[in-house]
């Protein structure tokens, strides 16, 4: 607590400038007040933009092309949701995103956790190598091997296909979360190991018994992180996928922006209510997971 | 299941008669091969084969023939998008990078204040770092509208301009506007949440002890807070530089690189190469030269780091 009220002295000798205050008492609470207006203005400053779609998107056409502009609707068309629905695909989008986050999620944490148990667990030559090698690639830019991989997957026949956003996963889902596995991993005591090698178990045993059961936190953290990432992804599905019913989210909503209106109108309101039901799913996780959320971007800086 | 119970030790009899040091050698290679796999499928490989075709002509329609370091002094000498791009995205990185630290350590130490509702803020700050890009874009895209957006039509009440900036499509605001739409999403983001943990990391007897030998609030987070959460800051600034420098999505959405080539940035060129005229050779030079800059932008900052980051258990 102490601490807080000195950092809170360096803001608040900034903002109050020359102001003398009689008491130090008085001149606290004023640097509290300052405070308190800085978090609540910029609360307001970032949600002001989700406002603005939030309630663009209950709009009629007409209230769109209004001006001056009004935060509220004159009129409110929740209709506008609907209409979404029935312009586009926009339910087998959902369904294709889903798809393929919810299996390439599968995939990444289930053989991240293998790949983490093997650097958590055994000694072997050459492991630390290879464990230092698997960190440098998480400063790799993905564009150098995106270009060999789409000419790879276009061979196969893969093109418009979701094997190239999901089959991937399957083999280690990424530096980062097989980093996450293994640091998760060193924390779970190697007595509960020794234990069950005495009664017999193999290691395939432990792993699937005795150490994935212990580990569900951080395997959940890796899962939200990667279906959020998943859910996100822009680049792969827009390069991958030319069918517009097996486009996801990412990339069909964006059709609404370039959507011939053949009746002149903007489709504004339709664009702001197809991007919120994009984020919302991804919010409520949030708020449903946040404990798992939190811990795991937290681990991302512990290792600098 | 009863013939399983006898099957199962006489399978694994020659495997158990290995001693045991040699049997967690081969298990262990075991549970790693599926990134074995994932490595040389998915990033040795491709790694080496867009070097080699870096080199070709490659264009997935003809056999791609070898054409030496054509396609690198071309891209130095005579590509026109080269140059401008790589500047402008170092531009962009050299503005966005210090500023969403900067940014994201005084949100975190404001948060860290003990105020009441913190939660609160904290999820209001982090909510746009959540919404997925393209989303934001689309929001934003909205929210600048020259004429009928929110944006400019509270700053015209507010400071009575009328003449205001076009944003997105104004060849001479495009790029401010991206920079404060991606400073939307990345003050609040993971680097705040980064930041605040390790301000709450750093311990109470510190400050105490600064307090005792006089230091005021300034001289405390100087010379405590900054070298305590430097060893994060680095790691937060490397991996920031290198996603700085890759921006593509939110351009590629907002505006196309346009307009007048005004946020054009090196990704967008390496995009247009590759998957829009398929010169695959070529787009892998470039990706190559790309991979090469940032791999220098991070040894620089490796460099760099001895001289300000602290590790509290180093011996100097």
């Amino acid at each position: 607590m102490a601490q807080n009220v000195q950092v809170g002295q360096s803001m608040r000798s900034v903002g109050v400038g020359q102001v003398k205050y009689r008491s130090a008492r008085a001149r606290r609470r004023a640097g509290r007040a300052l405070l308190y207006a800085i978090a609540i203005t910029s609360g307001i400053i970032f949600m002001l933009p989700f406002a603005w779609a939030l309630f663009s998107s209950f709009k009629s056409p007409s209230d769109l092309m209004r001006y001056p502009p009004t935060l509220f609707p004159r009129v409110w068309q929740p209709q506008n949701y609907a209409t979404v629905f029935e312009m586009v695909t926009f339910a087998r989008w959902i369904g294709n995103t889903l798809f393929i986050a919810v299996t390439a999620t599968l995939g990444a944490v289930l053989s991240a956790s293998l790949v983490g148990f093997s650097f958590a667990r055994f000694r072997y030559p050459g492991r630390d190598l290879i464990f230092m090698a698997t960190l440098s690639t998480m400063m790799l830019p993905s564009e150098v091997t995106l270009i060999p991989l789409y000419i790879g997957f276009a061979k196969l026949g893969w093109l418009d296909s979701y094997k190239p956003l999901i089959i991937p996963s399957f083999f280690g889902g990424g530096a980062f979360l097989i980093f996450m596995m293994r640091q998760f991993f060193m924390t779970i005591p190697l007595d509960l190991d020794e234990a069950a090698r005495i009664d017999g178990a193999s290691y395939l045993r432990i792993y699937w018994q005795i150490v994935m059961p212990l580990s569900v936190p951080a395997l959940a953290t890796a899962a939200v992180l990667t279906f959020i990432g998943h859910w996100d992804n822009f680049m792969g599905p827009f390069i991958f996928l030319n069918s517009k019913e097996k486009y996801t989210l990412a990339v069909g909503v964006r059709f609404f922006a370039s959507l011939p209106d053949p009746d002149g109108l903007p489709k504004q309101h339709l664009m702001m209510a197809s991007s919120l039901m994009m984020t919302f799913p991804i919010i409520m996780l949030f708020f449903v997971a946040q404990r798992f959320f939190v811990r795991g971007i937290v681990m991302t800086g512990i290792k600098g | 299941m009863a013939t399983n119970k006898f099957a199962t030790p006489r399978r694994r009899s020659s495997f158990s008669s290995l001693n045991l040091r040699k049997r967690e050698i081969i298990t262990g290679y075991l549970f790693l091969t599926p990134w074995i796999i994932g490595f040389v499928a998915f990033v040795s490989g491709p790694m080496i084969a867009s070097a080699i075709l870096s080199f070709t002509n490659y264009d997935m329609v003809n056999v791609g023939k070898f054409v030496g370091f054509d396609n690198y002094s071309f891209i130095f000498t005579r590509d026109e998008l080269f140059w401008p791009s790589l500047l402008r995205t170092f531009r962009y990185a050299v503005i966005v990078v210090p500023m969403s630290l900067t940014g994201s350590l005084l949100a975190a130490l404001l948060l860290n204040q003990g105020l009441k509702g913190t939660t609160v803020y904290r999820t209001l700050y982090f909510l746009p770092h959540l919404t997925p890009i393209v989303a934001s874009v689309m929001l934003w895209g909205w929210f600048f509208d020259p004429n009928i957006g929110l944006f400019n039509h509270v700053i015209r009440s507010i400071t009575g301009i009328a003449e205001l900036p076009g944003w997105f499509r104004d060849p001479s605001w495009a790029m401010p506007a991206l920079i404060i739409m991606s400073m939307w999403g990345a003050v609040g983001g993971n680097n705040m949440l980064i930041f605040l943990a390790g301000l709450q990391g750093v311990p109470q007897e510190m400050y105490e002890a600064a307090s005792i030998d006089g230091a005021g609030t300034w001289a405390k987070f100087r010379n405590v807070t900054i070298p305590l959460l430097s060893p994060t800051i680095f790691f937060c600034l490397v991996l920031g530089v290198i996603g700085a420098l890759r921006v593509f999505t939110a351009a590629f959405i907002a505006t196309g690189g346009g307009p007048a080539y005004a946020t054009y940035f090196y990704a967008l060129h390496i995009y247009n190469k590759a998957f829009r005229y398929f010169e695959m050779g070529y787009a892998s030079a470039l990706s190559w030269i790309f991979f090469f800059i940032t791999l220098v932008f991070t040894l620089i900052q490796f460099r760099a780091s001895a001289k300000w980051v602290f590790y509290a258990g180093e011996v100097r």
